[in-house]
């Protein structure tokens, strides 16, 4: 009880004044005591003993008040106190809070999106159970990441003595029929462990177990993903035990997958997962059992407890060369790393860097406005240093004054904070359901989590206290005997003070960021009229997969020339080629190696290098805008039973022969020994959907010699996109209504390949912008501070006779030599920057005189807008009224 | 008691610390042993010793923790601080040049002049 008691009296002193002396009222209460006790013990009755001593006591309550102010208030009724004086005194400059709460909540809320963003991509786990033990694989050494084949798959699940279980998937669209005619879904084809090694549990019905699978195409099993379930199916529980046709194959729904469940790749978002051993009736054609094929996505498993990482990747390694020894068709030299399935690792930690750098710019932001706003604080402080003299000579301590400093600092900073997050959860909001590709379901899990508003108070905090911190020296110079003898006209030193150099610093910032955001500008402007060795102009893109509508080998190649046919009749197609598996600058490709003609041992390790393989119909060139440099193109007579052929571009010429004219007619080998002889060459272009690649080598083989069930036409037409679409779709309904197929044209198809350029220009520009605004307030702080400074002396100089030349040199001169040296040395840093820009947008060149101009044009124009309303103060000046004032 | 001395502003504070000085005390305590060692020659008020105490607690030359007394009673016990000690020593000697000096102003004889 007493316990409680005490305790209710704390809390009741923390919140309630009339309660906030019981402390001193125990007190007093025990000096009483005390002294009835003598009294008592002089022989007076205890009840007389201790009214006697109240009244020796004198006015309790009156000396309990007093008692309280001299003990001072507590920390909250200081820091309440704080509040209300520092709300006043910020009501009072609206125009100095605006500024200052705007410009942090830019800082902030750049640094909210950009740390969502690295925390959802980079650094959150994935929302798998136990997921700091979960490992991806992944082959070093090789071009492309280096995937696992099946059978190489099947030897490291059971040979390796490190890991839990090893689980794979692999990602694979299909046309999905349940019943309303088919339409095109994306999943996973996931091994049969894929599940259990995962720890995920079925929201519904059951997942898929190893005990499912009996060889190939034995477990004709499905499981939903919630997403799918619940937008297609509208949570209908009865949906399991339902058979769907998956690429006319009766495929048996058995489960839902958890709500937050999307694999292992966060990016990506499926429609259903079904087992890997049932591969053929997906992909149309089994490469189960084919090593050299590297198609499976991630393989991963967990690690025995007591295994570290290094003592895995060496048991992987030994199993490498084991595979290297046994199938030395197939294996090179197979080394392994391994690391955690978060987007950051995959695409060569290319993800990683980016959003990496992204927060290193954004966090450099806010420390300009930390910067900018510390020079306003202390510009403010400045022009308070009466306000605080006289604070000093009415006896205010300086850490009290300090105290209130920090408070209004804080206040700001938290104030801003809280906008910028705001806003920041908009944008991120609007992130996560945004579907940049249209054809394929994308999951951006940005939302902001716990983290997130954790980050942003600490840094709404930390820059509070930053730019607080700066007029602290202020305060402890202040002698108030001379501020108030003095007057507020402070000296004007020459020299070069720290907020200058931070101002200076945030303006190369600034330049920084206007170079490259403008260099990347032109880089993608350049993009959209580049010459990709491809016309994505007038062209419109079909892609339909014909294992998805039942076809076999056999009947493909027939049904693809009576597409072929069928479009072409369309009025006013042009041309209509055929390519195979992807079309160039898709997000996709095929990569094959290739050997001199002489190799006779076809292992990896002896190919003379490797190039982006295309299946492609006569017209293909033609219909691409390919221009064909020398020889013929393929025909329909290149089919199985002629000699095999091959156009190859120029780069694939020049690597592999030497040169155009030394290519034409010789001979290469494909792995599976086939002997290819060159027909015909066209011009090098862009294939991969980075537009800064190198060029690379490509080969084009005829449609009948290597045939593909995924299709893509290209229809090049002059009449409407829309109509021709229609038209398109009627055409091949008439063909066969069971086909699934996807119509965009080819540019909107490149805004796969554009897609990361022009992310980086977008948040570049933002940067840029914000960087700017920073800029714009700092200068306008430093110019309208100084200019308050000099008034007297501006004054005087105008009442000599000075020019409005003469007084705008001397009130802003030094603002436009920092924005000068600032700007030089913001220009150099961004053109060295560039230089790692380049690896991103295409033809990112900072030696371009648009984007010189552009930047000094930018930062000139920043200039005049900070420093606009401060001339114009300095101009109106009336020196009379001045003298008079002073 | 009409023989008790009023006292001047500012030197409860040095009593207060001086009383300290020879051990921790609770209110009432300080109270007996200025009386003590001051002969009882000064009036002071019960109550108005508080305000003084929590005055030289917040100037941290003092600090307080709750124990119990001699009459087996919670009380708050003060003890001088290392500033307090530092604070002490300076004050008396001021106070002992300020007495020296107005005695001897008190004491001029004209002819000194």
């Amino acid at each position: 009880m007493r316990l409680l008691d005490s305790l209710r009296r704390r809390m009741a002193t923390l919140f309630r004044r009339s309660l906030m002396n019981a402390e001193i009222e125990d007190e007093l209460h025990s000096h009483i005591q005390h002294r009835a006790d003598d009294l008592e013990r002089s022989g007076l009755q205890r009840a007389e003993a201790e009214r006697r001593a109240r009244i020796e006591f004198g006015g309790q309550v009156r000396y309990a008040e007093e008692s309280q102010e001299a003990m001072g208030s507590n920390f909250f009724e200081t820091l309440i106190q704080d509040v209300r004086f520092s709300l006043r005194k910020l009501r009072k400059s609206p125009g100095f809070t605006i500024v200052a709460v705007l410009t942090l909540a830019l800082a902030i809320g750049a640094n909210a999106v950009v740390f969502s963003v690295m925390n959802a991509l980079v650094l959150r786990p994935l929302n798998v159970p136990h997921a700091q033990s979960l490992y991806q694989l992944g082959r070093t050494g090789e071009k492309w990441g280096g995937n696992e084949s099946y059978p190489s798959y099947l030897d490291l699940r059971d040979r390796n003595r490190s890991f839990e279980g090893l689980a794979a998937d692999n990602i694979s669209g299909a046309g999905l029929d349940a019943g309303e005619g088919p339409s095109r879904a994306w999943g996973y084809e996931v091994t049969g462990n894929y599940f259990d090694v995962l720890g995920i549990q079925p929201y519904l019905g059951r997942v898929i177990h190893a005990s499912d699978e009996h060889g190939p195409n034995s477990a004709p099993y499905l499981v939903l993903s919630y997403a799918y379930w619940h937008t297609h199916f509208q949570d209908d529980r009865s949906m399991v035990g339902r058979v769907i046709q998956l690429n006319k194959h009766p495929f048996t729904i058995i489960g839902v997958a958890p709500p937050k469940f999307v694999g292992t790749l966060l990016i990506f978002s499926p429609d259903f997962f079904v087992p890997m051993v049932n591969q053929e009736q997906v992909d149309g054609q089994s490469v189960l059992n084919m090593r050299s094929n590297h198609w499976l996505g991630d393989v991963f498993g967990h690690l025995k407890a007591g295994v570290t990482r290094a003592q895995a990747i060496a048991d992987l390694n030994s199993i490498g060369s084991y595979m290297e020894k046994t199938y030395p068709k197939e294996e090179s030299r197979v080394t392994y790393s391994m690391g955690h399935p978060t987007v950051g690792d995959v695409f060569d930690g290319a993800v990683r860097a980016f959003v990496t750098g992204l927060m290193l710019l954004a966090v450099l932001i806010l420390l300009a406005a930390c910067a900018n706003l510390g020079s306003l604080f202390a510009a403010r402080a400045a022009d308070r240093g009466r306000e605080i003299a006289l604070r000093l000579a009415l006896g205010a301590r300086r850490m009290r004054i300090l105290r209130q400093l920090f408070t209004e600092a804080v206040l700001v900073s938290l104030t801003g904070g809280a906008i910028g997050l705001w806003g920041s959860i908009l944008l991120l909001h609007g992130l996560s359901v945004w579907q940049p590709f249209p054809e394929f379901p994308m999951n951006v899990p940005v939302t902001p989590d716990a983290a997130v508003y954790l980050a942003a108070l600490l840094l709404s905090l930390a820059s509070g206290l930053l730019f607080g911190v700066v007029p602290v020296k202020q305060v402890f110079i202040t002698y108030p005997y001379e501020v108030i003898k003095r007057g507020s006209t402070g000296t004007v030193t020459g020299r070069i003070t720290v907020r200058d150099l931070l101002l200076g610093l945030q303006i190369a910032i600034c330049a920084v960021l206007v170079t490259s955001s403008m260099v990347a500008l032109r880089g993608l402007a350049r993009s959209l009229h580049g010459n990709f060795g491809v016309e994505p102009k007038n062209a419109t893109l079909v892609e339909t997969d014909l294992t998805t509508a039942g076809y076999s080998s056999d009947n493909m190649p027939v049904m693809q020339k009576r597409m072929i046919d069928a479009l072409a009749a369309i009025p006013g197609v042009m041309s209509v080629g055929l390519v195979g598996q992807y079309p160039p600058l898709h997000m996709g490709w095929t990569d094959t190696n290739v050997f001199t003609d002489t190799t006779s041992d076809l292992r990896p390790s002896n190919a003379a290098g490797d190039a982006i393989q295309y299946t492609i119909s006569p017209q293909y060139f033609h219909a691409a805008g390919t221009a064909l440099l020398a020889g013929r193109t393929v025909t329909w007579h290149d089919d199985k039973d002629a000699p095999r052929v091959a156009v190859i571009n120029r780069e694939f010429a020049r690597k592999f022969f030497g040169s155009v004219s030394n290519a034409m007619g010789r001979y290469y080998k494909m792995p599976n020994g086939t002997r290819n002889q060159v027909v015909g060459i066209v011009e090098d272009g862009k294939y991969t959907a980075n537009l800064a690649e190198d060029a690379q080598p490509a080969m084009f083989l005829p449609l009948l010699q290597s045939p593909s069930s995924e299709t893509w036409l290209i229809v090049r037409s002059g009449s409407d996109a829309q109509h021709l679409a229609a038209a398109i779709r009627s055409t091949l309904r008439d063909l066969d209504p069971g086909l699934v197929s996807f119509i965009q044209t080819w540019n909107q198809e490149m805004n796969g390949a554009l897609f990361v350029p022009r992310m980086a220009t977008v948040s570049l520009g933002v940067l840029g912008v914000m960087g700017a605004m920073l800029s714009i307030t700092g200068i306008f702080g430093m110019a309208s501070h100084s200019i308050s400074k000099r008034k007297r002396e501006l004054g005087i100089r105008m009442a000599l006779g000075a020019q409005r030349k003469e007084v705008l040199k001397a009130a802003l001169g030094r603002a436009f030599k920092l924005l000068g040296f600032g700007s030089a040395a913001g220009l150099l840093l961004g053109i060295l920057a560039s230089r790692v820009l380049a690896l991103i947008v295409y033809q990112a060149t900072p030696r371009d005189p648009l984007v010189l101009a552009g930047v000094v044009f930018a930062m000139a124009l920043v200039g005049l807008l900070a420093t606009w309303i401060p001339a114009q103060r300095a101009l109106s000046l009336d020196p009379l009224i001045l003298l008079r004032e002073e | 008691m009409n023989d008790q001395a009023q006292l001047l502003p500012g030197t409860l504070d040095l009593l207060i610390l001086r009383a300290v000085s020879i051990g921790p005390l609770h209110g009432y305590g300080i109270l007996l042993r200025i009386g003590q060692i001051s002969g009882n020659a000064l009036l002071i008020e019960q109550g108005a010793l508080y305000p003084g105490l929590f005055r030289l607690v917040r100037q941290g030359l003092l600090k307080g923790s709750w124990g119990t007394s001699e009459n087996n009673r919670r009380a708050k016990f003060y003890e001088l601080t290392a500033t307090g000690r530092k604070r002490l020593r300076e004050e008396t000697a001021n106070w002992n040049r300020l007495v020296a000096a107005i005695a001897a102003a008190l004491s001029a004889q004209p002819e000194e002049i």
